[in-house]
């Protein structure tokens, strides 16, 4: 009847080592997952589960009676489920007990385990799966807690480290470089230069960040005009382009020309009209559009796509670096839940302590009040009250000191102890 | 007790400090809420500090040295809970509260003897002066912290080397708008104080211009350098580096100023 085990499991494939043609055939339609799910808790082995499918991981996590069994038959379950034989699929398969089982969950939806680390659509989709099989009952004590406790580790990780700090594309590295220099970028303004494919994925994020004016100049009128029209911005003439810089605080150049478009001193007559407005220049072009000692100039500031380049590749490694102090956080959290769920393993065992207490003491007052018959109501009342708060008093050092010591690593002795010494098993 | 409360500003301040640059280092939430309740409570002991001396000399915290640099420290942390309150710069705190801390230091050193402050016209004019003058110092230094970490993020972004401190200082923007906000409200203050210093000499039958030239030539280079910073940006778009630049040395200046008076 003792477990000091969680009795968890995992199973799953994951985007490292499954390559997507499986995956894809792994995958849990979304619609149907709640017939999945019921099905699953309705084998006498599982207690309760829950599934994760999403493109880049099939994962199952559920408590059971056993987990040696629990696990084939979760593998079973996947592969049945999907008409698939499990002889060549095996190979895929991780599966996790217990401790790695909560670590690998903590370390998913803080997006440690992602393609792009730190990314955050990962915690949504976990929400989404505990949010389903919640809806569809197969769920209890134990995994609501778990998975209550691993949004709460995300969050944790989320705010304490850089994480998902740091723009791991060059389109998100440029807003942010945009960002830290404008700060809002509401009512600014981006022009861009040339048409480039690029050029117009990054003036979209920039969009999407809240830059309302757009202008678009190119060689050919017809493709500024058409780029203009997406981006509901203005197109301008490519020759007017020059003396209009001035209304631009971001310029993103992506020109075929083979020689600079845009020399120093244009800009320095941009940022004299503009009263030292900062200015941010965004060069993706090869061969450059705009001549380098441009950033010499003062509240200018000039990336080329080299620039950029560096700029994320810092990010990821600095992400990397994130990681492992994310993993701390995580072994901790590993650890306060092992205590949640040890103290749980504690509950049964103090329940039936005090029951067993206040049996004895029942008996014990009954008889003695049945050879006190003269006493009268409110005097029997007494005793009674006098006879638990006793019991109680006894009993409430043990209890508190249970629920530490279990905590401990050999707290199942301390368990097993109390269940002797109160003839709990018999 | 007025010894105890400024121990205890004192330690808070330092506690403060401490916490602001681990806040600025590993993003501990915990760790700047605490820094925030030691400013808090740091505040609340100056107070008390300041309130029993004041009713121990009879005037406000402005004669002596000691009392200036008492009252200034007490001022920048007011300036610096409104400042972060309206523009929530967390980060603000690792810069201003350890200026504060070492002006509250420094204070500890100066002799704690108290100045007779004649009671006439006179009176009320140094209180106008002194306290306008403290209130305007109190804003260049918010200024003056605010200009530091603008160079550092603009190094930063200009040499495209992205530290941690890039991801955890606001943009460039926010900084710039501190430093010319503070500075506008500082400067005017400044200036009163400036005019009514004036008012006070002459109060005192002292000829309008008849003042210390090595302590008053001083005050009037910083009130110049200010003057730039503050009618630069309203006409020339005076900003960015340079605004911050001009902050640090003007509040340089008001510190060299300082020294010069106790000399």
């Amino acid at each position: 009847m003792i477990s000091t085990e969680s009795n968890l499991v995992l199973v799953g494939v994951n985007h490292k080592a499954t390559p997507v043609e499986i995956r894809e055939k792994l995958a849990f339609n979304q619609v149907k997952l709640e017939a999945s799910l019921e099905h699953l808790v309705r084998c006498p082995e599982i207690v309760e589960n829950i599934i994760l499918s999403t493109c880049n991981r099939v994962e199952i996590y559920a408590r059971v009676e056993n987990t040696d069994q629990g696990i084939q038959l979760l593998k079973d379950f996947i592969c049945d489920y999907h008409g698939l034989s499990r002889g060549s699929l095996d190979q895929y398969f991780y599966s996790y007990r217990d401790n790695q089982a909560i670590e690998h969950l903590f370390r998913v939806s803080s997006s440690l385990d992602s393609m792009i680390l730190g990314e955050a659509q990962i915690l949504g989709q976990v929400k989404d799966a505990y949010n389903t099989a919640r809806a569809s009952s197969s769920t209890g004590l134990v995994l609501n807690q778990l998975f209550e406790k691993a949004f709460n580790v995300a969050k944790k990780v989320r705010e304490e480290t850089g994480i998902s700090e740091r723009g791991v594309s060059i389109s998100s590295a440029a807003v942010e470089l945009a960002k830290k220099i404008f700060d809002d970028l509401e009512n600014h303004s981006v022009m861009l230069v040339g048409t480039g494919e690029m050029a117009e994925l990054a003036a979209k994020h920039l969009i999407s960040y809240g830059v309302k004016t757009v202008y678009v100049a190119s060689r050919t009128y017809e493709r500024a005009i058409s780029l203009a029209q997406t981006l509901n911005g203005c197109a301008l003439d490519f020759d007017a382009f020059k003396e209009e810089l001035y209304r631009a605080d971001i310029v993103i150049t992506s020109t075929s020309a083979p020689k600079f478009i845009i020399n120093k001193e244009m800009i320095e007559k941009a940022i004299h009209k503009r009263k030292n407005k900062p200015i941010f220049l965004i060069d993706i072009a090869v061969p450059r559009d705009i001549a380098p000692e441009v950033n010499d100039l003062e509240n200018v500031y000039l990336y080329d796509i080299d620039d950029l380049q560096n700029v994320v590749n810092a990010n990821m490694e600095e992400r990397q670096k994130e990681a492992e102090n994310a993993m701390e956080i995580i072994k901790q959290e590993v650890a306060k839940f092992n205590n949640w769920f040890s103290i749980l393993d504690a509950v049964p065992t103090i329940i039936e302590m005090r029951n067993r207490a206040e049996e004895m003491r029942k008996i014990e007052v009954e008889k003695t009040l049945k050879n006190l018959s003269h006493l009268s109501k409110n005097d029997q009342k007494a005793i009674h009250q006098l006879t638990q708060s006793l019991v109680n008093k006894i009993l409430h050092k043990p209890t508190i000191n249970l629920k530490k010591k279990i905590q401990s690593k050999d707290g199942h002795v301390y368990l097993q102890a109390i269940r002797h010494l109160f003839h709990l098993d018999d | 007790m007025d010894k105890i409360s400024f121990n205890l500003s004192l330690f808070s301040y330092l506690m403060a400090s401490l916490g602001y640059f681990v806040y600025l280092a590993y993003r501990r939430p915990l760790v700047s809420t605490f820094a925030g309740w030691m400013v808090a409570f740091g505040l609340v002991c100056q107070t008390v500090t300041i309130g029993i001396r004041s009713s121990q000399t009879g005037h406000g915290p402005y004669t002596t040295s000691f009392e200036v640099a008492l009252f200034l420290s007490w001022l920048m942390v007011v300036v610096y809970i409104l400042a972060e309150w309206k523009y929530k710069i967390k980060d603000l705190g690792a810069f201003v509260i350890p200026l504060v801390f070492i002006v509250l230091l420094f204070s500890a050193f100066l002799s704690k003897e108290t100045a007779l402050v004649p009671e006439s016209e006179v009176r009320f004019w140094l209180t106008m002066h002194r306290t306008l003058s403290i209130m305007g110092y109190a804003a260049f230094s918010i200024a003056f912290a605010a200009g530091i970490m603008y160079l550092i993020q603009e190094h930063q972004v200009k040499t495209k080397k992205l530290g941690i401190m890039y991801f955890r200082m606001p943009s460039l923007e926010v900084l710039d708008n501190l430093n010319f906000k503070v500075i506008m409200i500082g400067f005017p203050l400044f200036t009163l104080g400036f005019m009514t210093g004036s008012i006070q000499n002459t109060e005192m039958n002292q000829p309008f211009f008849s003042w210390d030239l090595t302590r008053t030539l001083p005050l009037v280079a910083t009130w110049l350098i200010y003057c730039l910073i503050f009618f630069g940006r309203m006409a020339v778009g005076l900003r960015g580096k340079k605004a911050a630049q001009g902050a640090i040395f003007g509040f340089i200046t008001v510190i060299g100023t300082y020294f010069l008076h106790i000399l």
